[in-house]
């Protein structure tokens, strides 16, 4: 068995969510429909609603399914901007962390290149924490003109944890509504929309022990959101789409199960991970905790370590079944420093480096105790592999070769 | 052995891997990006550099059981290769950029890398054959099937790069084998199509690729007496040898097509002429490196015999050569042709031969006319 330090991608089944993904994949009924078996899986996911509703702290009616975090980060962005545009076509500005996941940034950019948005990037600190002047000034230089403000509850690679009731509070004031991408942050912190204040929120069902495939997006209920996709109607008008009753399940109890013991497991999670933090740090000195030290995700220790690319070590780790990822999303597995740790100051050469160990339900010692045995002679082999962009020392033909 | 097998999303190097696999060594495929913007999908005849041929690479190695990986040589490639390619035409040379990534990435990068994370050898999917003699020195020799032999390409490789360098493909008497035996192990790239193109000019049009990148400035073509002929758009986008695109509307007298005979860049002129007059007797090369021993414990005496190569597929003429003193501590190799060649352009690469085995190579800096002895060399 790995060792699996990569929660943050996805996390394995937990028990409950596996059960009650199996038991309703062996039913059928389609929820829309007026039968008996319509009845009955309208029913699962309706009690779904209520158990998800009240593990995020909102109301039921504020919950809409969707098939992921991506989904409902689009529908939220896209559709609070058409929505605030359509009242009032002066609101073509969005206020952006820089360190937004791809699902929020790309959805942004789209939207300036193909609907005329105008994106201003809200800077971060180096503890990569959102500078609320910056949004102050931005807010305070001209609000008419801004459709949203998005900002991540916490951030998937370094972990750090965003002000997120004051960022909201701030939007209030001028009645611009907040998104929030929650993702990372649900089931990781105790996380309430309704004391949030946000305007919308998405969280998403893999990343908590449940399955691929199945997400909500939390919709305020005097919010309006154009809709993305187009049919049905099913969830509230807003999200067309036939419900999948067993992922909604399997979420519903993933939801329930992680919420029911946040508590403890956080506090056994966060003791893990400064384990794992004194490790790489008795080990490999070198190496640099990225990220807010005590704001952050119970879960995330992230490090660059210098004079190395993250993809060499990824690949020595892995050679001996330790799991772990550079931090950022990659195209084709093309690894690209993160824009994340470039907007927190880091240069390209540092944020190559860089390297995320997550934890999650399935953590224990053992896996810690396995990443020490491994680190530093991946560190050494792999600082010995050197930069991806320095010049080859392997002497050629066009490189001074005497014959 | 731990192996690195250098993936491109192709049949070859595919082949190459599973052989190495069966062969017992431990094996890790890698696909390099050499591109910051990678395509989507598969255009024309590029056999790489798409998520399509990294998706294909990824498959074969799922097919063969063994981890794989995309390394990032994005920088290094623009560098050594792109950039290297855009200078040589600015410069009228002629440029062979399969050749320099050989030199510089697959077998310099990636290699040291690779070995850096402890691999003993990199693996391609190359048509050449690795001997080694009774004292471990190495030799590169044509592969069995010569119509799909990519030694002169290798021909760069120096005794360092081929002492971790693996050809499975050596004795594989035709690519039609390599397409049943990759049918046979049930790999899905068994019928893509073979590459052919520059891999980062999508389209294959290198002149107007080149145009983007280079000052282009309306020059004169003139003839070998300096009479002006015709004009051209930019001096650098042509090759010696070349015939088409010269777009001359008057004919000669002789009423023979012409052909670019030389270009100077400093002049912003390109010289055209008769076909004969296309035909060398000598060559003088740079940059010489031997593939495997130093030329001096291959063979005896200052001078001697081989076959000299200038193109990937060319036909090897026999020859004599020997090395001088360039200056500056610069050997240059002198290739004294036994028939002449035409169309031979500063920039290329000749390749040496005695039989099957690759001596050694040089990038040609100029070549004797036999019926133009007063050419200057380009730089």
């Amino acid at each position: 068995m790995p060792v699996y330090l990569d929660h943050a991608a996805t996390t394995p089944l937990s028990a409950p969510a596996l059960a009650a993904l199996t038991t309703e994949l062996s039913r059928s009924g389609n929820p829309s429909s007026l039968h008996g078996s319509g009845r009955r899986a309208r029913m699962v996911v309706e009690d779904s609603r209520e158990t998800l509703a009240v593990a995020a702290g909102a109301h039921p009616s504020e919950v809409i399914f969707t098939s992921g975090g991506t989904e409902a980060d689009n529908l939220a962005v896209k559709g609070l901007y058409w929505a605030r545009r359509a009242e009032d076509p002066r609101r073509r500005r969005i206020l952006c962390s820089a360190i937004e996941h791809p699902a929020v940034q790309d959805t942004v950019e789209w939207l300036a290149k193909h609907e005329d948005a105008q994106i201003t990037w809200l800077p971060v600190d180096t503890d990569g924490t959102l500078s609320l002047d910056a949004l102050q000034s931005e807010l305070d230089d001209d609000p008419g003109s801004i459709a949203l403000i998005t900002v991540m509850w916490a951030n998937n690679e370094v972990g750090t944890i965003q002000p997120i009731e004051m960022i909201s509070a701030a939007g209030a004031r001028y009645g611009i509504p907040v998104h929030s991408d929650a993702v990372q942050a649900f089931g990781s912190l105790p996380v309430s929309f309704t004391a949030s204040g946000l305007a919308t929120m998405a969280v998403s069902g893999h990343k908590i022990g449940g399955p691929v495939g199945v997400g909500a997006l939390f919709v305020g209920r005097a919010v309006k959101l154009t809709p993305v996709q187009h049919g049905g109607g099913q969830e509230r008008d807003i999200r067309s789409g036939t419900l999948d009753t067993a992922g909604i399940a399997a979420f519903a109890a993933a939801a329930a199960h992680v919420t029911g013991g946040l508590a403890e497991e956080s506090m056994r999670i966060a003791e893990l991970r400064d384990q794992l933090i004194n490790m790489v740090e008795a080990s490999v000195p070198e190496a640099v905790l990225r990220g807010h030290h005590t704001l952050r995700l119970p879960g995330n220790a992230h490090f660059t370590f210098p004079g190395c690319e993250g993809d060499s070590l990824l690949f020595l780790l892995d050679l001996v079944g330790v799991e772990c990822s550079t931090g950022s999303a990659c195209t084709a597995g093309v690894p690209r420093p993160s824009h994340v740790l470039l907007a927190m100051g880091l240069t390209e050469a540092e944020a190559r480096g860089a390297q995320r160990f997550s934890l999650g339900h399935t953590s224990c010692a053992q896996d810690v105790e396995a990443l020490g045995a491994a680190l530093p002679e991946a560190y050494r082999r792999a600082r010995q592999a050197g930069m991806a962009n320095h010049a080859s020392t392997i002497q050629t033909a066009g490189t001074g070769f005497r014959s | 052995m731990k192996v690195l097998a250098a993936m491109s999303g192709g049949v070859d190097s595919a082949v190459a891997a599973a052989r190495a696999v069966e062969a017992g060594h431990d094996v890790v495929g890698v696909h390099l990006a050499l591109s910051r913007m990678p395509g989507t999908l598969r255009t024309g005849s590029r056999g790489c550099c798409t998520i399509e041929d990294s998706r294909d690479a990824w498959r074969a190695c799922d097919i063969l059981g063994i981890p794989y990986y995309v390394w990032d040589f994005s920088e290094r490639f623009k560098e050594d290769v792109v950039d290297d390619f855009i200078a040589e035409y600015a410069a009228g040379r002629t440029p062979n950029p399969c050749m320099r990534c050989n030199e510089r990435i697959k077998f310099a990068a990636l290699l040291e890398k690779a070995l850096a994370l402890g691999f003993d050898a990199v693996c391609t999917g190359h048509y050449a054959k690795v001997i080694e003699d009774g004292e471990g020195n190495r030799e590169l020799h044509r592969a069995a099937d010569w119509a799909k032999d990519q030694s002169y390409v290798l021909g760069v490789l120096t005794h360092e790069q081929l002492k971790h360098s693996m050809f499975p493909l050596a004795e594989t008497p035709s690519k039609a084998e390599v397409r049943a035996e990759a049918e046979r192990r049930g790999l899905s790239v068994a019928n893509k199509p073979d590459s052919h193109d520059i891999c980062f000019i999508p389209d294959g049009d290198t002149r107007g690729w080149l145009a983007e990148r280079i000052d282009m400035a309306e020059g004169a073509i003139v003839d070998t007496d300096g009479e002006q002929v015709g004009t051209h758009p930019g001096a650098n986008a042509f090759t010696v040898g070349q015939r088409r695109g010269l777009k001359l509307g008057t004919p000669a007298d002789d009423g023979k097509p012409r052909f670019v005979l030389e270009i100077r860049p400093k002049e912003n002129k390109v010289v055209v002429g008769p076909e004969r007059m296309l035909a060398v007797d000598q060559l003088r090369g740079i940059k010489v490196s031997w593939a495997g021993l130093p030329i001096d414990q291959v063979v005896n005496g200052g001078e001697f015999e081989c076959m000299a190569q200038v193109r990937a597929h060319g036909d090897p003429v026999d020859a004599v050569a020997w090395m001088e003193d360039g200056g500056e501590g610069q050997a240059e190799l002198v290739v004294r042709l036994n028939e002449p060649m035409r169309g031979v352009a500063p920039g290329q690469t000749v390749v040496l031969y005695q039989g099957t085995r690759v001596l050694g190579q040089a990038t040609l800096d100029s070549a004797r006319s036999m019926e133009r002895p007063e050419l200057q060399p380009t730089h």
